[in-house]
């Protein structure tokens, strides 16, 4: 079974979507978070299907940069997470009330 | 099967190399030393290496001036003027902004050389952006300068503003870096390279039967450079980061991180999309008009030192960006010398506001700066002067400046947005006019003087002289801004 390369990209574009809707509308920090993983990882699968229809190297390895940042975004973005959370025993973003103006 | 390793020109990375060791050296020391390095010697790191950047940078232009620019490892680094020029700023700013960040964590008794070595780290990924060709290497710089500022923003624990600041940076940012990275990836599907002279060249030659993908894909690159930028409407997060994060840290952010997103900006859209200026011209439009009369008039409305400096920093981002929406030769100049004369100016004011916001990082009312030149001429005489510069008055840098980047939109025929720009000028002269006002006014509260240590008075000394000495003779750094062009202006 041959799957076209378009669907690929319709799922891969859903994905994203589906990240930056939960972005915009969760209110929880850790789901938000989520949410960019979702959307890095619809841009891998963007990366990886372009690279086979182009036939060229360039977009897999683009995939490793993609994931590698991924992982550390996730170090630091829980750190930020940890210490709001020591402060509030609370990670929605509703609470952060602080700065506002 | 045999790799190949590509040539790589070591003079054009030795910057990223310097920042990067440095912040490796500092932080094996930490862990290797067993009495705690001092603050002091963390600071003599991180200047010493922005002092060898400077000298680096002025070997790179002579090799430039001899063999011309050029690109390295496998054309993903690109050297040419522009970014020699864009390195040397940054490398200035994080001198400065490192010299007022040692005496903050000096007053705030802050143990441990963290921040020297994320702030090296920071900047390293700033000078990687100036310098990348590749959109790739471009999201690699975003995210190792962004990492270490989303830490560097949540450095005060004393107050909750900051980690709270720091939680608004990252989800922001990072939705921000998976919109570049998606626009990239699309561009990459409808040009068949992520290689921005790659991509200029595919577009110089082929007519593209549906550019829908590489409008997608433009698009959302110029939406991820809007947010790091801080363009209207995306600059939500800046007032709140600006204000939540210590005060050094936002002086650091306002010139670093803008040189670093406007430089990677500018190669995207010149080198890379030139050829679709007709797409990208009219969005940049109604995002200057935007940027410069929204960050103007909020800034009027605020009470807080540091939200209101946010936002005229985004009526700046407006003007920088009138330069790029010019497309010329002349326009990119301009951007350019706005740049480097906006990020000295910035890391002064930001070091004067450390030094008020007293212990605790606290104090930021604008009440708390009457009579200040009163009390203290000179501080308040710099302060003045800081805020003269980024009115635009004359004999400042901020004037030649502004003329550069209007003059260069009126000679592509934009009328309209110099105007538009030039009232926004207009409102944002009423809030700085009315802040040199207040420090010269009748003293009415009791205030403490404000010791200025050692290194912010340098700081604070170097931003003003620059502003000056260049404001009233801005002929050789205009000069400098004209050579330093882009390599592959198509």
């Amino acid at each position: 079974m041959n799957v076209p390369a378009a669907w690929y990209l319709i799922l891969a574009a859903v994905l994203f979507g589906v990240g930056a809707y939960g972005l915009l509308t969760r209110r929880s920090a850790l789901i938000m978070f989520m949410c960019i993983e979702l959307m890095l990882n619809a841009v891998n699968l963007t990366f990886v299907t372009f690279s086979r229809t182009l036939g060229d190297i360039g977009g897999q390895a683009s995939v490793f940069f993609v994931m590698v940042v991924a992982a550390a975004e996730v170090t630091v973005g829980l750190g930020i997470v940890v210490a709001v959370f020591r402060r509030r025993s609370s990670t929605s973003v509703d609470e952060l009330s602080e700065l506002k103006g | 099967m045999k790799i190949a390793i590509p040539h790589i020109h070591y003079l054009a990375i030795a910057p990223v190399l310097i920042l990067f060791g440095a912040a490796l050296v500092l932080l094996f020391a930490t862990a290797l030393v067993r009495t705690k390095v001092s603050q002091r010697i963390a600071t003599l790191v991180t200047v010493t290496a922005s002092a060898a950047v400077l000298v680096v940078t002025y070997f790179q232009w002579r090799c430039i001036d001899q063999v011309g620019a050029t690109t390295t490892i496998a054309h993903a680094i690109v050297l040419d003027g522009f970014s020699v020029v864009a390195t040397g700023v940054i490398a200035a700013s994080l001198l400065m902004a490192s010299l007022v960040a040692h005496d903050w964590a000096v007053r705030e008794r802050i143990a441990g050389v963290e921040y020297q070595i994320l702030a090296l780290a920071s900047t390293a990924g700033a000078v990687l952006m100036t310098q990348a060709n590749d959109l790739v290497v471009i999201f690699l710089g975003l995210e190792i300068l962004s990492i270490g500022l989303y830490v560097l923003v949540a450095f005060d624990r004393q107050r909750a503003t900051s980690a709270e600041a720091a939680l608004k940076y990252f989800l922001l940012g990072g939705f921000a870096s998976a919109i570049f990275i998606y626009g990239a990836a699309l561009v990459y599907g409808a040009t068949g390279s992520t290689n921005l002279s790659s991509i200029s060249y595919f577009l110089g030659s082929n007519v593209l039967l549906r550019p829908g993908l590489l409008y997608a894909g433009g698009a959302l690159l110029l939406v991820g450079f809007a947010f790091k930028v801080a363009a209207v409407p995306f600059h939500l997060w800046s007032p709140d980061v600006y204000e939540g994060a210590p005060t050094p840290v936002t002086g650091f952010m306002a010139s670093v991180v803008k040189v670093g997103a406007f430089a990677a900006l500018v190669r995207v859209l010149i080198s890379s999309l030139g050829t679709q200026m007709d797409t990208w011209r009219p969005i940049l439009w109604v995002l200057i008009v935007l940027t410069t009369l929204v960050g103007a008039s909020l800034a009027l409305v605020q009470r807080n030192a540091k939200r209101m400096l946010a936002y005229s920093s985004i009526n700046h981002a407006g003007f920088m960006l009138v330069g790029v929406w010019a497309g010329t030769v002349r326009g990119i100049a301009g951007t350019l010398f706005y740049i480097v004369t906006y990020a000295p100016t910035v890391v002064a004011t930001f070091a004067i506001v450390t030094l008020m916001g007293g212990l605790g990082d606290e104090n930021h009312s604008i009440d708390s700066y009457r009579g200040l030149a009163r009390r203290q001429p000179w501080l308040g005489a710099s302060l003045g002067v800081l805020l003269l510069s980024q009115l635009g008055a004359p004999l400042t840098t901020g004037f030649y400046a502004k003329y550069a980047v209007l003059a260069s939109a009126l000679d592509s025929g934009g009328a309209p947005v110099a105007l538009i720009a030039l009232l926004s000028a207009a409102i944002a002269a009423f809030f700085y006019l009315r802040w040199t006002m207040a420090l010269y006014a009748e003293d009415t509260i009791e205030a403490t003087r404000v010791v200025v240590p050692a290194s912010t008075g340098v700081a604070i000394g170097l931003g003003v002289a620059m502003t000056l000495v260049f404001g009233v003779w801005p002929g050789p750094l205009a000069a400098l801004a004209q050579h330093a062009t882009v390599l592959f202006t198509p």
